[in-house]
């Protein structure tokens, strides 16, 4: 869903140019919490994984295709204020040397990619995590969530943007119908990639999602299942 | 922690397969907003990006002719290019003192 030139006027470029030079300020403060001996490491991977998964557009339905976004993804791995930085780099790289989303249109680019997909996405993700239980489908079924619903709002944020300063002169409806519809497919392809992805990561090292940390410490004060078999052996 | 290079080494190489050689089996039917945009009249308006002329334009290594190994490689060279770039931005952001822990620390310049 990347912007190109054109499509918004200058106001409202100029205003979402803004908005992502504040959340991407916010993030390099608060990605200094997140970066820690585990994360570090994370985030050029995260980052290197969502731009070329990026490029891996599947089919939809009518002729159309979509691509993962990430935000959900990275914020899970890294935590959200990394992940606005991974996504903000990906953006900067594919608009200035692949001219993949327009220059003026960067600051859209992000504010939608980054900040409204993070946002969601990992919001949704922390706000089912604490009503679902604490284990691995828990975790995966969160973050399938947050994937899902990170594109449809980000497709909605954009008609919104467009109904403020689109340039060409059409009807909102329809475009809100067109944007929601095809990008609601397209958050399921997100969900499918984002929980084969964590569900890999998760198997082999646990440790290193981010999200996942509670899984980690719940175990670590679970009862040893060995402790409480030699007791049992030793019972009898 | 050498088996979180080792991690993070694998993950790398499977990002420069899917950019390198996974790319090319990419749908190339348009997007969602670009469908979106042709079906509500409004594709008209996109105006070609200043980097339109960038040698790396629209995923193509454009000084090689052959479709599949200029693809591939511009994937290896974007992968390569945000890693570099992630990498300096995470040096710099954990590099500067946080004012609750302005303590140097013995693990930081490592690399």
């Amino acid at each position: 869903m990347h912007v190109p030139d054109g499509f918004l006027d200058a106001t409202t470029s100029t205003g979402t140019a803004a908005v992502a030079a504040a959340g991407v300020a916010l993030a390099l403060r608060g990605s200094r919490h997140e970066l820690d001996e585990r994360t570090a490491p994370m985030a050029g991977l995260t980052a290197v994984f969502v731009f070329a998964v990026q490029m891996m557009n599947f089919p939809v339905a009518f002729g159309t295709s979509g691509h993962l976004m990430g935000g959900a993804l990275a914020a899970v791995l890294v935590g959200p204020w990394t992940a606005v930085l991974c996504l903000t780099v990906v953006l900067m790289v594919q608009a200035l040397v692949f001219a993949d989303g327009g220059l003026t249109a960067l600051g859209t680019n992000v504010t939608l990619l980054g900040l409204v997909a993070i946002g969601v996405g990992y919001g949704v993700f922390r706000g089912l995590r604490a009503v679902l239980p604490a284990t691995r489908t828990g975790l995966l079924a969160s973050a399938g969530v947050g994937a899902f619903l990170s594109v449809p709002v980000a497709a909605l944020v954009f008609v919104g943007l467009f109904g403020l300063g689109g340039v060409a002169d059409v009807a909102l409806g329809p475009v809100t119908a067109a944007m929601v519809g095809v990008h609601l497919l397209i958050g399921l392809g997100e969900a499918v990639i984002t929980v084969a992805v964590l569900g890999a990561v998760l198997t082999v090292r646990p440790d290193l999602v981010r999200g996942g940390r509670h899984l980690l410490r719940a175990r670590e004060l679970a009862p040893r299942p060995d402790l409480a078999g030699a007791t049992a052996v030793d019972a009898r | 922690m050498t088996r979180t290079r080792t991690f993070v080494l694998i993950g790398t190489v499977l990002a420069l397969l899917i950019a390198g050689v996974g790319s090319w089996y990419a749908s190339s039917a348009p997007d969602g907003l670009e469908a979106t945009a042709e079906e509500q009249g409004f594709g008209s308006t996109a105006r070609d990006s200043a980097a339109a002329d960038s040698p790396l334009a629209d995923y193509t290594a454009s000084w090689i002719g052959d479709d599949r190994l200029s693809g591939g490689l511009a994937g290896v060279i974007g992968v390569l290019l945000v890693l570099a770039l992630t990498s300096v931005l995470v040096l710099l952001v954990r590099r500067r003192p946080a004012a609750d822990d302005a303590a140097p620390r013995a693990d930081a310049p490592r690399r």
